[in-house]
């Protein structure tokens, strides 16, 4: 086979490929939800990847930990939050904070925050729901009670408990967040999991397979996982915005980050003793919040628009 | 039933589904053998046990199904093995290798998110992996003649990892390494020389442009492509014995003849051995050497197919080839329904719909006896004498 005719065949083969990407695109670009989901997340993936140039530390003061907003000493340790000026765009928050340091980095943190507890949660419920579903009988039993032990308090709370209860054992507070938000949420993925393997499982594909001579580990990973892998991805994009809303929620209730740290929730938390005087010290939860809000509807639009190019059934219309 | 020849020898085989209905007793004694190079007709009606027979060969029990009693044996250079007491991981080398198993709904069996070369070439790259390694360092000694300076060079580290794939199959780090992606790409010759396998197979199933049709995925075949697809991922690996498990009924009648023909072909060009189930008597008169019929979990009757026809000698197949529908003829039925299988009739499971039922039928299960040379029926009618 000569050189040249590999490359054509290369590009002969990757063709459909290819056209399936131009199909999806178009498709994508055509929904202004859309393209209004992908605007979002790609301006909070560049406040993202760029926050040490957007919002550096100004301060002068050495941080150990980066996402530790650097506090303005000129301003001293004034309780009360000074408004917006052009030292600070976004004003500061209580003990002189730098609100636009906070947020900018805060969106850093929402997206580490996020990664880490989808991985693992996706990675807990992938390889809990295979075996469930794949097994079935006593295993399938055992795990399924216990997500519905999980399922059945509400989040929010069993989430609080478990943060009490770990930092009573000696985590530090952000880290028993992480694993309390990880706690409840596998059960979601596992279950939903478990289903799709459950109507993989019957295919008469699994069972030729298995008449072909494929191994247990084989037919999950080849035949089970890719055809039940989509609507997986969909929730998770969908969740990575509901994550990092019960993690700001858990720091709005002091449950999660340190005062002083570069967290959505906690700069809320932050300027709540000062919402008693009505919109006085607006900035304080304003200007966060409306981060919250950027972050968290980018994620949904987006989920919205990776199920309108990846179901099938609701595609071609 | 003792037979030198016979590939595979199922010996009173039982099977039971506990459903919350009860103890379904789906099989209960079946014993048949499958000889070497012929087709044998596995005829019944629905829930009679065709499939679960099938399936049981290859040692797939759907759950709440369990094999209860019996034997399956299949003949290997010369040895007899029993495939029930294998464990998973051998029976797997065994399931595809030399049994394997061609199924209802061609576009069913086949995944749908990967091409059908990927697809054939998974089943080639688990049971004939030597091979193609051979292929492969045949043509990478073919190009290390004609290649120059730094293509030599990387060629020369490709024969090697090649040469150390023949002669350490299992290595780890190899195992390891095929798996990750973009590493995987070392395996690349491999699988250009199991495409040009899978091309010569396709061509000689007679599918068109097999070159564009490895590249399809399966929503983009008609139904008879598919089934010869399967048929070809069935027979890669050149397997002893081949299960179709009415491969033809969900095809119209001109593919079902051409599906028919071919794999009456490959049967005379392999010397495949055939399970082939089916309710249809006309699929069997064309195609089998053998048939055996069953009615309830039990073997009726077994014999030649040309016997079968001029004189069958069980009520049940009598009934069975009366039924089939003759223009100008009044239709017959065999009356009465299959008996339950949670508590079937303790005597011979046909006796209620039977016109010649006796006493005995009701009290004692007839035993498989020989009436004639290769003609066996359990029936009490053919009991002291031919």
């Amino acid at each position: 086979m000569t050189s040249a005719k590999q490359t054509g065949n290369f590009r002969k083969r990757i063709q459909p490929t290819i056209k399936e990407a131009r199909f999806m695109l178009s498709r994508l670009f055509k929904s202004p939800l859309s393209v209004a989901g992908l605007v979002l997340i790609s301006y909070n993936i560049i406040l993202a990847v760029f926050a040490p140039v957007i919002a550096p530390n100004t301060s002068g003061v050495r941080q150990y930990d980066q996402y530790m907003i650097p506090r303005d000493q000129s301003l001293g340790f004034w309780i009360q939050p000074s408004p917006p000026t052009s030292g600070h765009i976004l004003g500061t928050t209580s003990m002189q904070v730098d609100l636009f340091y906070g947020c900018v980095w805060g969106t850093r943190f929402a997206f580490q925050l996020g990664l880490e507890v989808i991985v693992s949660t996706l990675t807990i419920g992938l390889i809990l729901g295979m075996i469930s579903g794949y097994y079935g009988g006593f295993i399938d039993e055992v795990i399924m009670r216990f997500t519905d032990i999980i399922l059945a308090f509400p989040g929010l709370i069993l989430a609080m408990v478990f943060v009490a209860v770990l930092g009573k054992a000696g985590w530090s507070t952000l880290q028993a967040a992480i694993f309390s938000i990880i706690l409840i949420g596998w059960p979601g993925y596992t279950r939903l999991i478990r289903g799709e393997v459950l109507r993989v499982r019957g295919e008469d594909y699994v069972e030729a397979a298995r008449a072909a001579g494929a191994s247990d580990l084989r037919i999950m990973a080849r035949h089970i996982l890719p055809n039940s892998i989509y609507s997986v991805i969909i929730v998770a994009s969908l969740d990575f915005g509901s994550i990092v809303l019960t993690a700001a929620a858990l720091s709005f209730l002091g449950l999660g980050s340190p005062p002083g740290y570069a967290d959505w929730g906690r700069l809320i938390f932050d300027g709540v003793p000062f919402s008693g005087s009505g919109l006085t010290y607006w900035w304080t939860f304003v200007y966060p919040g409306i981060f919250i809000v950027l972050f968290t509807l980018g994620w949904n639009l987006l989920g919205d628009a990776l199920r309108d190019v990846l179901d099938p059934l609701s595609r071609r219309k | 039933m003792e037979d030198q020849q016979s590939v595979v020898q199922i010996k009173d085989l039982y099977l039971n589904f506990y459903t919350y209905d009860g103890v379904v007793r789906a099989l209960d004694g079946i014993t048949l053998n499958v000889r070497k190079g012929e087709i044998l007709g596995l005829v019944g009606e629905t829930g009679s046990g065709k499939s679960v027979t099938s399936l049981a060969v290859l040692s797939i029990v759907i759950p709440p199904g369990r094999i209860e009693k019996g034997q399956i044996e299949i003949s290997l250079k010369g040895k007899t093995y029993d495939l029930l007491s294998l464990n998973d991981a051998t029976m797997a080398r065994v399931r595809g290798r030399y049994i394997s198993m061609i199924f209802q709904e061609p576009r069913a069996a086949l995944n749908p998110v990967y091409t059908i070369g990927d697809q054939i070439a998974e089943v080639f790259f688990h049971h004939r992996k030597a091979e193609l390694v051979e292929s492969a360092i045949a043509q990478l000694k073919k190009d290390l003649e004609k290649a120059s300076g730094l293509k030599r060079a990387i060629y020369r580290r490709e024969l090697s990892i090649y040469h150390r794939m023949q002669n350490n199959p299992k290595s780890l780090i190899l195992r390891i390494s095929s798996k990750i992606p973009l590493v995987k790409r070392f395996q690349n010759r491999m699988k250009n020389a199991a495409r040009k396998y899978i091309v010569d197979m396709l061509k000689s199933l007679n599918i068109p442009d097999p070159g564009r049709v490895i590249d399809m995925y399966p929503h983009e075949l008609s139904g008879g492509m598919a089934q010869r697809a399967v048929i070809a991922m069935a027979l890669c690996a050149n397997p002893l014995m081949l299960i179709a498990d009415e491969p033809t009924t969900n095809l119209d009648v001109t593919v079902q003849a051409q599906i028919l023909l071919l794999i009456k072909d490959l049967q005379r060009r392999l010397h495949t051995s055939i399970l082939y189930v089916t309710h249809d008597l006309g699929v069997i008169a064309e195609t089998c050497d053998r048939v055996a019929v069953l009615y309830a979990g039990n073997v009726a009757e077994i014999a030649n197919v040309m016997d079968l026809f001029k004189k069958p000698s069980h009520p049940y197949t009598q009934a069975l080839l009366e039924s089939i529908p003759r223009p100008g003829q009044k239709f017959v039925s065999i009356r009465g329904t299959v008996p339950s299988l949670v508590d079937p009739p303790k005597g011979c499971r046909f006796y209620d719909r039977c016109d010649y039922a006796m006493d005995r039928c009701v009290h004692e299960e007839p035993e498989l006896i020989e009436i004639e040379k290769d003609h066996f029926v359990s029936c009490h009618l053919h009991y002291g004498g031919k």
